[in-house]
């Protein structure tokens, strides 16, 4: 197994190699190495699932540790973890990460940067695999961060147009904020227990080595990475932006893999939560779920819709997480990877078509992306509107589908919860709410796209089917939409029980002191909330739909007149509540501010003032001790003075010096006779 | 009676009159005779302390020496005369005052 | 003695300069090959060196010792253990690498070598005296050659820079000096450092000068003298301004090894001699550190001019260094014997110190690349070269964020150490330094867009891709970016027993043991 995990590891980071050195000058620019290196990947892992099946054993585990360096008194290790829920996201990831290069080899056809763009694409699906595979935090930082450097890349493939290389800049650095949290969590958790590895990061929580608000406050900043990478409010704000990417890029990594990483991450961490850790994580999700949503509702671009879609339900997932629930979460996430993939990808042929239509017309004008452009495309494009409208029907959660068995659960999930506390009922509206929207904008979605009247006959002429590499991958994920794949061996719609929630089995939490429920209570309270949560669920969902179809399908209800009436929440939604105003005002302006005036302060006036200074003081000093004293007063008063001096007297005395033989006998004599009276005296 | 202090009497006297000549002679060769008046000065002490001071005989070659040696003085005073002379056309040595510059 | 590898390693590149002093001054390309051979074959000998290193081996080895001025006890010795061997590689590396960054230098090509060379071994010596006369000979020596480099081969300011450069590092010296006479008198007249380090430590306890505490007079002198070297704030403006003014290979060699011999010799002799003053100075160090690190990524940020910006990125990068040396009272018995944080700070420092080595120079070379293209270094005055110029902006990218501590590349793994080793000491000023990090991925990322993103600049419609005397100065780099991001061992592996001996000699201060 573990060779299994270290193949997928490593084959695409041979074909990100491949490619960036000589992919170029590849046949059909190397493409074939990515795409053949990803499908292997697919392959083992399809084996490793089937091992897995076969096996049909919970607690099935294996885990391989390296020493990575050493340090004397201490060795930091790496290694890998093979679990179920590995197994399951490596599928989960190959397959999504196969499909979307296929596809992209029609999508990014004729791309100027082709093979640069299958190696970043490559360079991913290894990140991916790494944090999946890792079994100790820093191997899950490093990956986290080599995730976001593939989505940097990927985000910014078009980088001559301005927007898109902001969105990469701004997708990294607020990753980067949420890398900080989960670095400084890492750091606390590695301070108590000396290890990276979960296992003794466990164990060393159960023993009580952190107390439990240290523990809180280390939960909470190792998921503060996953606040990032999951596009948690208020950290969400890179996601819808990062659609500038190309759209398979999106469906990849902005719908179905690296934005889960979060939700994988606190999955993995769930049990050292404590209590409140997992209270805030509720909220986050829960807030985050219908934040987005209510965005959603109003957006216009197609991408945008979506992304913030992809919002919501990660919010959904870390709402499960918080709840308890958090299997379900992995759940949604895995019946999400496929039909969210799935609506990208068809968006992306949507857009596809768009775009060929208006190039046919020499129309560089018009938003391919934006929904108002379109309509009543489904007879022309019927592969992709059915595709759609099957993983629209999932993501809205109408049964038989696969994510009507997710959400239901997380929603049964969080009324469990709230029936236990009932002070956090503001966690149930969260989450009906925001299956309520759901439902509702996804359907607004599908109607604006594919009913109707076409906006613009020419367009619509020229509208035409994706071609095959483009429509195979969305037959196969709209196919997994299905309950049936989830459930195996039972056939029951209305019941989430199959293989899944068998093999990935709930664990007690391991804080120590028996703060949290265990996992039997949730379930249990989670089976006694199952019914009604799920009557609710349905109810809702139609509702939703009910409400799109009167809106945008038969129009008794006029969109733009509810819009006038509700103009505040309206703007406010549109606008996306100002939250990338306000960040822009308060926090990124400040801060450049804030360095412009430190750079000038560092450069104009300390380094000109103070340390110049010195040198200013320095000569100055130089020139009164040099000039002043040393010149004017010691060597111009002093030395030359005693000079002075002695000249004055020896002028005077010389007139004694007359040259007279008889002068000088004189003195002599006189000199004589002084000896003389003093001797005498 | 002649006893020593005679004999130094007429030294000092003799000193005195040479030591007047020596200062306030413009002549040259006046000065120079002042000079060996001086010197004889000593001659005469030397011989009476050799008489009468226990000197003996050092006294009498000491101014024997002096005599010699005042003989060659004057030999050569007298050709640095003769030379001032023959450069200044005088001998009057308040003019042969080149060294004051 | 057979083989006395670190006296040809000193003075290989010294027959070189002499060697081109002798040559006719029209012989361009015979004085640069001249060049190129003598570093060459010093680069070759520290390759040597490491390979035939011993890594168990406590202490120092290939001592070299030889009586100099005997009547002052000062001796020829020379020595390496698993602090200097980084920096010697990494030294005869730059050098090596440099001559070829300068292979465009036209003017005064024979003194330009010659002054190189001679810089060259003044840092080789600074690194292996063991002497601590020849050790202030050889940090001397090297800033004579560094004042001309700068001041004749330099940028329009290049004068002020020189002179500035000149006396604020000479100030450093002169307090080192003080120092080194306090030790010398004080320990038994002796420059040996291995007995120094054996009776300092003690020895200073006695010494009061005018009611202060000699070691701690003498601790704060030999530390400004090597902060002005690091630079740590507030002694670091004389950095930006000899950055940017010094020609491209002298950038480097500042950035790649200069700055390093301010740690270097914190670690050499402060940390092992006095300490005391270490243990009483560790928590001002990290918060010089955390200012080192805020301060300079702030105005990296603020800059327009590229080169100055990675000049401030130096100063960040800097104080990570400092801030895994102040991690070394994490042993002592009042922060629970946490010997394990000490040796990730400390080593961490050293990795940092030798990775910040080469990717800085690859930072400066990358510069210079562009400058010599577009003849200006204005980051606002590019915009999207990477359609025109993709190899070059490659290789920035990868310059780039291995600058901002991506995993993978080699800055990680030392910034990570580095602050796990600090974080269970101090907690507080870590945690507000991992801000660095984002800050330092701000900076970088957005003059990365500015540059390479967006729109093509149509001034640099027909800007020249980096071409191949260039990329081969690069590519050594880069694979050892790549390589010691994967697998830190060969670096780390010299250094662990070396690092560990010096926390124990610091270990020693009663500071240490009582709570």
């Amino acid at each position: 197994m573990v060779n299994y995990g270290i193949a997928i590891l490593l084959l695409p980071l041979m074909a990100f190699v491949v490619q960036i050195f000589i992919g170029k000058r590849l046949p059909r620019n190397g493409d074939w190495v990515s795409v053949s290196a990803v499908a292997l990947t697919l392959c083992l892992s399809l084996a490793m699932f089937g091992v897995m099946l076969v096996k049909y054993d919970p607690e099935f585990s294996v885990d391989e540790t390296w020493t990575w360096f050493d340090l004397g008194s201490l060795q930091v290790q790496i290694g890998i973890l093979i679990d179920n829920v590995t197994v399951v996201m490596l599928l989960v990831v190959s397959l999504v990460s196969t499909l979307v290069h296929v596809y992209s080899t029609a999508y990014m056809e004729g791309d100027l940067r082709y093979s640069r763009y299958f190696a970043f694409l490559s360079l991913f699906t290894f990140s991916m695999n790494g944090i999946v595979l890792a079994n100790n935090l820093l191997g899950i930082y490093i990956f986290w961060e080599l995730v976001g450097l593939s989505s940097y890349l990927l985000i910014g493939h078009w980088f001559e147009k301005d927007s898109a290389s902001d969105a990469a800049k701004k997708a990294f650095l607020v990753n980067r904020v949420g890398d900080i949290g989960m670095f400084i969590g890492i750091m606390l958790f590695f301070t108590a227990t000396g290890s990276f590895l979960f296992r003794d990061v466990f164990a060393g929580v159960e023993s009580g080595l952190l107390s439990t608000e240290i523990l809180t406050v280390a939960g909470l900043c190792l998921f503060a990475g996953a606040i990032g990478k999951s596009a948690q409010f208020p950290l969400h704000v890179w996601l819808p932006d990062a659609m500038e990417g190309p759209t398979p890029v999106s469906a990849l990594i902005h719908a179905a893999t690296m934005v889960a990483a979060g939700v994988y991450l606190s999955f993995r961490l769930f049990p050292i939560f404590t209590p409140t850790a997992l209270t805030v994580i509720a909220y986050i999700g829960g807030f985050t779920a219908i934040f987005a949503a209510i965005i959603a509702v109003t957006q216009n671009d197609i991408k945008k819709v979506l992304a913030y879609s992809t919002v919501s339900q990660l919010g959904y997932m870390i709402l499960a997480v918080g709840v308890g629930a958090y299997t379900y979460g992995l759940f949604h996430l895995v019946t999400h990877a496929a039909f969210k993939a799935g609506l990208f990808l068809c968006s992306g042929s949507v857009i596809h078509a768009m775009h060929y239509a208006y190039h046919e017309l020499h129309d560089h004008e018009s938003d391919p992306q934006d929904m108002r452009n379109m309509g009543g495309m489904r007879d022309k494009m019927k592969t992709t509107f059915l595709t759609m409208l099957i993983c629209t029907v999932a993501l809205s959660g109408v049964p038989f589908t696969s994510g009507f068995l997710s959400k239901d659960a997380i929603l049964a999930g969080t009324l469990s919860f709230t029936l236990h506390h009932p002070e956090h009922f503001l966690l149930v509206l969260f989450g009906f709410g925001a299956a309520l929207l759901t439902a509702f904008y996804m359907f607004r979605l599908i109607f604006m796209t594919f009913y109707g009247e076409p906006v613009r006959r020419e367009v619509y002429d020229n509208i035409h089917e994706s071609p095959s590499a483009m429509t195979a991958p969305l037959v196969t994920l709209a196919t997994l939409s299905f309950f049936l794949f989830f459930t195996l061996p039972y056939f029951n719609p209305f019941s989430d029980h199959g293989w899944f929630t068998v093999l990935i089995d709930s664990r007690d939490s391991v804080v120590p002191g028996h703060l949290n429920l265990t996992a039997h209570e949730i379930a249990e309270g989670m089976h006694h909330a199952h019914t009604p949560a799920m009557l609710l669920s349905i109810l809702i969902a139609f509702s939703g739909i009910g409400l799109a179809v009167f809106m945008y399908l038969q129009k008794r209800i006029s969109a733009d007149h509810i819009a006038a009436k509700l103009s505040l929440p309206y703007k406010l939604s549109l606008n996306k509540f100002f939250v990338d105003e306000t960040y822009q005002r308060y926090l990124i302006n400040p801060s450049l501010i804030l360095a412009r005036m430190i750079a000038f302060f560092d450069w104009e006036i300390y380094d000109k003032y103070i340390v110049n200074g010195f040198g200013k003081v320095t000569e100055w000093f130089s020139r009164v001790v040099g000039i002043r004293w040393d010149y004017d007063i010691l060597d111009q008063q002093i030395v030359d003075g005693v000079g002075r001096t002695t000249g004055f007297f020896s002028a005077r005395l010389r007139l004694i010096q007359t040259g007279k033989v008889q002068n000088y006998l004189v003195w002599v004599l006189a000199g004589v006779i002084m000896i003389y009276v003093f001797q005498a005296i | 009676m002649v006893d020593l202090n005679t004999y130094l009497v007429i030294g000092a006297l003799l000193f005195s009159l040479g030591i007047f000549g020596v200062i306030t002679r413009r002549n040259g060769v006046a000065v120079l005779m002042g000079v060996e008046l001086i010197l004889n000065a000593a001659n005469v002490n030397f011989v009476a302390f050799a008489r009468f001071g226990g000197m003996d005989l050092s006294g009498h070659i000491f101014s024997l020496f002096v005599i010699i040696l005042a003989a060659a003085e004057a030999a050569v005073a007298l050709a640095i005369i003769l030379n001032i002379y023959n450069n200044m056309g005088t001998i009057n040595i308040d003019e042969a005052d080149q060294l004051k510059q | 003695m057979d083989f006395n590898i670190l006296s040809w390693l000193i003075w290989v590149p010294v027959a070189g300069a002499l060697v081109i002093v002798a040559l006719p001054r029209d012989k361009k390309d015979v004085i640069k090959w001249v060049a190129a051979s003598f570093t060459g074959l010093q680069l070759i000998f520290a390759i040597v060196l490491w390979m035939n290193f011993d890594k168990d081996f406590v202490g120092f080895q290939f001592m070299e010792k030889a009586a100099w001025i005997p009547s002052f006890n000062i001796t020829y010795m020379l020595g390496v253990d698993g602090l200097s061997l980084p920096m010697v590689l990494l030294t005869a590396l730059l050098s090596f690498l440099c001559v070829f960054v300068s292979w465009n230098i036209d003017k005064a090509l024979k003194g330009y070598f010659s002054l190189f060379l001679l810089l060259d071994a003044g840092m080789m010596g600074v690194f292996v005296s063991l002497d601590f006369f020849l050790f202030y000979i050889f940090w001397e020596v090297m800033l004579l050659p560094m004042y001309f480099l700068i001041g004749i081969w330099g940028g329009p300011q290049r004068e002020y820079a020189a002179i500035k450069f000149f006396l604020y590092t000479l100030f450093g010296s002169v307090l080192m000096l003080i120092a080194i006479l306090a030790l010398y008198f004080t320990c038994g007249r002796t420059f040996n450092m291995i007995e120094l380090m054996a009776t300092a430590p003690t020895a200073l306890d006695t010494l009061s000068w005018w009611g202060f505490s000699g070691m701690k007079v003498v601790w704060i002198l030999l530390f400004i003298g090597f902060a002005i070297k690091v630079p740590i704030f507030p002694f670091h403006t004389w950095l930006p301004l000899a950055h940017v003014e010094a020609p491209t290979a002298v950038s480097v060699i500042l950035a790649g090894v200069l700055l390093k011999m301010g740690t270097y010799g914190l670690l050499r002799i402060n940390f092992p001699m006095i300490p005391d003053g270490t243990v009483w100075f560790a928590g001002a160090l990290a918060v010089l550190a955390l200012i080192n690190i805020i301060w300079g990524a702030l105005c990296a940020l603020a800059q327009t001019d590229l080169k100055k910006m990675v000049a401030y990125s130096s100063i960040n990068h800097m104080g990570y260094v400092m801030l895994g040396m102040a991690a070394v009272v994490a042993a002592g018995a009042q922060h629970g014997s946490n010997s394990a944080a000490a040796q990730l700070g400390m080593n961490g420092a050293v990795l940092q110190m030798f990775n910040h080595g080469t990717i800085t120079a690859m930072l400066f070379i990358l510069v210079g690349v562009i400058y010599d293209r577009a003849h200006h270094r204005n980051i606002d005055g590019f915009g999207g070269l990477a359609s025109k110029t993709p190899i070059y902006a490659g290789v920035v990218a990868l310059a780039f964020f291995a600058g901002l501590g991506l995993p993978g590349l080699s800055g990680f793994i030392s910034e990570a150490i580095i602050f796990l080793g600090a974080f269970p000491v101090y907690r507080t000023i870590v945690m507000i330094s991992t801000l660095g990090i984002l800050l330092n991925a701000a900076y970088f990322l957005w003059s990365y867009q500015r540059i390479f993103l967006g729109k093509l600049n149509e001034k640099y419609a027909d800007l020249p891709e980096i071409n191949g005397r260039e990329l081969f100065t690069l590519v050594p780099l880069a694979v050892l970016v790549v390589l010691l991001g994967v697998y830190p061992s060969p670096i780390i592996d010299v250094m662990k027993t070396t690092m560990a001996n010096i926390i124990e000699l610091v270990q020693v201060s009663p500071l240490m043991i009582m709570p």
